[in-house]
């Protein structure tokens, strides 16, 4: 996996339960290292096992953790770069979910050997309130990762909307999906984006 | 010829960042986007040729000019204000109606959007625009993040450098930094001294009060011995407690002999451990550049040697030059001339 996505776990560790506890999650998944480079890529085990070493390390359920994960990504003060990219995406919470198709390509865009899971959008029919994204990648957890971001995301934009996983199509597609529905895409003033001059 | 008719707010939609002008070159409107980057710049009402520095193509500066550069590109920037550079494109309306021009920020200005409250929405859907700023900003963070795997494989690479040259007790060079310095001199044709330090008794320290006591008398000796010789000096632990000190440009006699009783008489003071008192001294010998007629290292490395095992015998607590008649001798010659510790000049042959 590559070390972005390691390093984002470690960096939510260290920023949100302290550096004590990432160091006690390199000792329990018994890493020859104290820290992933970011621009290096990792073996997958390694990835899991470190995930799964943090789970255990906070006592929390997978889902949740990375859940959290998601929602440091886009609300930490450190994750701004994170956040900034993915405002890129659409003016409103509408045209950033259906930017979601693209994710993968502009992250390799930025990143060549940056892999991340391929998401098609569903819109729904009717009164175009509801999205179903599809990650074209099962097991890794990602889609846990991506709920927290939707919500975060949404939060940002001011918009009102619920995302929650839906249960599998049938045995054949295990795909996960999250489905979006859209209160309302002026809820509050959400947070400001600059297209450029933000100054850190 | 048929036309194409469009509603008035058309233009707008398709091109946000357009401007219109009459038959007489007056500016007469500007799509939402131009009108945002332009901002408090005065331009509707204005003739165009004047709210505008026309570059290229160059002799712009009549309306017919400009209407007879349509479809080329041009370049221009706002007169008024910060000089925005544009880029453009101009399209003369049938029947000298005047015209039309697009513009887009030129690459240049992009950092800053031409330092304008621009938003994705005063640019078209199909104006690449924003995904260039998308890229500019992942680009930049993608740096960063490169930049700081680099800094720290820098660090990493000057430590293990460092350490590869460093006695890690007690932080003084190393054989190997020895041999580099060394070489470098001989190279450079600098003169220099080379002393081989031996400490005495130490032995007896390691034995009777471990190895602890022996490593920590060994730190303070280093020390004692940076303390004695001068920052361009190189001292190095070459063994156990055998030391090499490098004086460089310093040949004369007396004054390493001055240094060596200074040396000795420092190793000499007492050296407390957890509450027990170690005592060590030293024995030198010293080979001088200037007395070979070209210095070669082993061979200077030899005689030190000689001068110092010399030394030895006389004693603990001594130290010898190697004199340059009996260099081309082997060396124990127990006749050969040396400078003793004493300064009393009876002791001296």
């Amino acid at each position: 996996m590559h070390g972005l996505i390691n390093r984002s776990l470690q960096n939510f560790v260290q920023d949100v339960y302290g550096p004590e506890v990432w160091t006690d999650v390199v000792a329990r998944a018994e890493l020859e290292f104290d820290e992933f480079e970011a621009m290096l890529t990792y073996d997958d085990d390694l990835s899991f096992s470190v995930l799964q070493a943090t789970c255990d390390q906070l006592s929390k359920p997978r889902e949740v953790l990375l859940e959290d994960l998601g929602t440091y990504l886009v609300t930490h003060p450190n994750t701004w770069r994170i956040r900034r990219l993915l405002r890129f995406g659409g003016a409103d919470l509408i045209d950033f979910l259906l930017s979601l198709d693209d994710l993968a390509d502009r992250a390799r865009l930025a990143v060549p050997d940056l892999v991340l899971p391929q998401i098609h959008v569903i819109s729904g029919a009717g009164d175009g309130a509801r999205y179903i994204l599809r990650c074209e990648e099962v097991g890794s957890g990602m889609e846990y990762i991506a709920l927290g971001c939707l919500r975060a995301m949404a939060d940002d934009y001011g918009a009102l909307a619920m995302a929650q996983l839906m249960d599998p199509l049938d045995d054949a597609d295990t795909s996960p999906r999250i489905e979006v529905t859209l209160l309302s895409t002026k809820f509050a003033a959400g947070n400001r984006f600059e297209l450029t001059g933000e100054v850190h | 010829m048929s036309g194409v008719k469009l509603g008035a707010g058309a233009l707008d939609t398709l091109l946000p960042m357009h401007l219109r002008f009459d038959d007489r070159g007056i500016v007469r409107h500007l799509g939402p986007g131009l009108a945002r980057l332009a901002g408090k710049r005065k331009i509707v009402g204005q003739p165009v040729l004047d709210a505008f520095q026309w570059t290229r193509p160059s002799g712009i500066d009549t309306l017919q000019t400009l209407l007879s550069v349509a479809g080329q590109r041009l370049r221009l920037n706002f007169r008024a204000g910060r000089r925005v550079r544009l880029r453009g494109i101009v399209q003369p309306m049938e029947q000298g109606a005047g015209g039309i021009i697009d513009l887009a920020l030129d690459l240049s200005e992009l950092r800053d959007l031409g330092g304008a409250p621009l938003t994705r929405r005063d640019f078209s859907p199909t104006d690449p625009t924003v995904d260039i700023l998308y890229l500019i900003e992942a680009n930049n963070a993608a740096m960063a993040a490169s930049r700081r795997l680099i800094d720290r494989l820098q660090g990493a690479k000057c430590q293990a450098e460092t350490q590869a040259f460093t006695d890690m007790l007690t932080g003084l060079s190393n054989r190997r930094a020895l041999d580099r310095v060394l070489d470098r001199l001989v190279e450079s044709g600098e003169p220099f001294s080379l002393t081989h330090v031996d400490l005495d008794f130490f032995k007896k320290v390691n034995d009777t009060l471990g190895h602890a006591a022996g490593d920590y008398v060994l730190t303070v000796a280093a020390t004692r011995l940076r303390d004695a010789t001068r920052q361009t000096d190189t001292v190095a632990r070459v063994g156990g407690d055998e030391f090499v000190v490098l004086f460089r440009g310093l040949t004369d006699p007396n004054t390493l002999n001055i240094i060596a009783g200074r040396i000795i008489s420092s190793l000499e003071q007492p050296v407390n451990f957890e509450g027990k008192t170690c005592t060590i001294s030293a024995s030198l010998g010293t080979a001088i550049s200037t007395h070979y007629s070209s210095p070669d290292v082993d061979r200077m490395m030899a005689d030190a040697d000689a001068a110092l095992y010399t030394a030895k015998r006389a004693g603990r607590g001594q130290y010898r030059i190697a004199a340059p008649d009996t260099l081309q001798d082997s060396a124990g010659n127990d006749d050969r001339p040396a400078l003793s510790r004493s300064d009393d000049a009876a002791a001296r042959p």
